[in-house]
């Protein structure tokens, strides 16, 4: 269970990028966070990696307080972030280091297996286009095991059928380690595609607006009715978040529509 | 169809001359590079042998390298050589080691770098040239100045490059680090040191290039070996033919120090994604 109570963030020059989150994710749970830009989408999630700390509120897994990154937390970027000078191989294996030398390769090239690299083991990253870069990120994070995976806008920059293809591997993924996943969209296809459960988020201060239950069997097939349902209830809430309203009114995320 | 022919015979004339210049092999680029010298080094031999110029202030290539076979012959040119070398691979070693310590301490330690850089950056202003004399006053005539001298025009690129490095390395990939909770130390080791290697070694190229400057004008400044002094030695006794002969040895030797230090090192940067390779 990743719990975040009252959390807020202002940055030094005075940026309120978050006030008030309230949000309990239970384990296994995959959850896409939507809205527009500044609503401090990417703010939330390096708060909860251990990058940035917040300026107030707390943020727990399991009960352990996380006050900085954390072994139990994973975060792919939304750029690829592969270090240069490591092959694809040592890039897996970079989190890993602590393990015997067996064990650890034994994780990478199971992992590069899982996102179809394992023929590309011992190329450098440039050698990669962007998508299989991406995947290299995805399974970087996956082979440290972590209990909540993070994931910040990470196909924003691929194109529509490397995106689809990458949903795929990350669900394969997911399926064998089954942990909390955050990700970070703007794509409500993405959300629909992947998600549990979506939260919609307003700017200026950022916060959580509204929350749409997905409770659709996957694989899923985007063209279904459900999948449309899902898709409008969506970006009717999206658009209702980038409305004008009095900020008092507390945000509702407990309750929500559902289908 | 009659598009299609167009078209295609428009790609063939636009792709031949590309395919004629990339043809060129790698020994054939070399030649080509060889032959401006030779057809000038050519010429100037013939002028010399006929009597179209005289060759006094400038040897003909025969007496260049008659006078590098009898120096080399003698093992004069040797001694020379090694001694050059020397003071070189000494000033270019404290110079290097002090440019890549004081770097990267200014580099990681902003106080350090408050106390420190601004004198650093003044004395750089300084041209290296002007501490000859007061070298010469501290330290004699002897190795010690010489080396100094060296160290000094060796240490400044080298701060300057491996503080720089140190500065602009990517703080997207000091954050992977961090979300795998690496210590100091493994940060250190593992992200900022191959972040900064190629800037880093660029920048001891351009010291050992420095290096090779200063051995110049130290030996110029009173030396009993060295190839600086064969300089000296060739223009008090009007021998051209022996300045350039010196003159050569050291666009040799070098070229020779770069290229060791190319070999050493360019295991280490093979990762890098540059345009090398395309250009």
């Amino acid at each position: 269970m990743l719990s975040i109570q009252s959390l807020s963030k202002t940055y030094a020059d005075g940026t309120r990028a978050l006030d008030g989150i309230d949000l309990e994710v239970p384990n296994a749970e995959i959850v896409a966070l939507i809205g527009g830009s500044g609503c401090g989408k990417t703010t939330l999630l390096r708060l909860i990696a251990g990058l940035d700390r917040p300026s107030t509120g707390r943020i727990a897994l399991d009960g352990e307080p996380i006050t900085g990154p954390h072994s139990g937390v994973g975060l792919v970027f939304q750029e690829p972030r592969l270090l240069p000078w490591l092959s694809v191989a040592d890039n897996v294996g970079f989190g890993i280091d602590y393990l015997p030398k067996r064990e650890r390769d034994d994780r990478v090239t199971h992992a590069l297996e899982r996102v179809g690299l394992a023929e590309h083991a011992g190329r450098w990253p440039r050698e990669l286009s962007g998508g299989q870069q991406q995947r290299v990120s995805i399974a970087r994070a996956f082979v440290a095991n972590p209990r909540v995976l993070l994931l910040d806008e990470p196909f924003s920059a691929l194109d529509a059928f490397t995106r689809k293809d990458l949903h795929r591997h990350l669900l394969a993924l997911w399926e064998e380690v089954r942990p909390t996943v955050l990700i970070v969209t703007h794509d409500v296809a993405e959300a629909v595609a992947l998600a549990d459960r979506t939260i919609v988020m307003r700017p200026r201060p950022g916060r959580l607006d509204d929350t749409v239950v997905l409770p659709m069997r996957r694989p899923r097939d985007p063209a279904a009715p459900t999948s449309e349902a899902a898709t409008r209830t969506i970006l009717s809430a999206l658009d209702h978040s980038l409305r004008p309203r009095d900020g008092s009114r507390p945000p509702q995320v407990a309750g929500g529509s559902s289908f | 169809m009659s598009l299609t022919t167009v078209l295609s015979d428009d790609a063939g004339a636009k792709a031949a001359p590309a395919r004629r210049f990339t043809a060129l092999g790698s020994s054939a680029r070399l030649a080509l590079g060889l032959l401006l010298p030779l057809v000038l080094a050519l010429g100037w031999e013939i002028a010399v042998a006929t009597g179209l110029a005289s060759g006094r202030l400038l040897p003909p290539p025969s007496r260049i390298g008659a006078a590098l076979w009898t120096l080399a012959a003698s093992g004069e040119l040797w001694t020379h050589v090694e001694a050059t070398l020397i003071r070189v691979g000494l000033g270019f070693a404290f110079g290097a080691s002090a440019g890549i310590l004081a770097g990267t301490l200014t580099a990681t330690l902003p106080p350090l770098r408050w106390l420190f850089d601004p004198s650093l950056q003044a004395l750089r202003a300084v041209p290296s040239l002007a501490w000859v004399p007061l070298f010469i006053l501290w330290f004699g005539i002897l190795e010690t100045p010489k080396v100094a001298l060296i160290a000094v025009g060796v240490f400044f690129p080298v701060y300057i490059g491996v503080a720089g490095a140190i500065a602009s390395v990517d703080r997207k990939l000091v954050e992977v680090g961090r979300i795998f909770r690496l210590s100091k130390l493994a940060l250190a080791r593992r992200i900022l040191l191959p972040a900064v290697l190629p800037a880093t070694l660029t920048s001891l190229r351009t010291g050992l290039g420095l290096g090779f400057l200063f051995v110049v004008a130290a030996e110029l400044m009173g030396a009993s070996e060295g190839l600086g002094y064969l300089l000296l030695d060739g223009q008090q006794f009007s021998k051209p033919d022996q300045i350039l002969a010196a003159i050569i040895s050291f666009a040799v030797v070098g070229k020779a120090a770069d290229a060791v230090l190319v070999a050493l090192t360019s295991p280490l940067v093979r990762w890098q994604d540059t345009a090398r390779e395309t250009l």
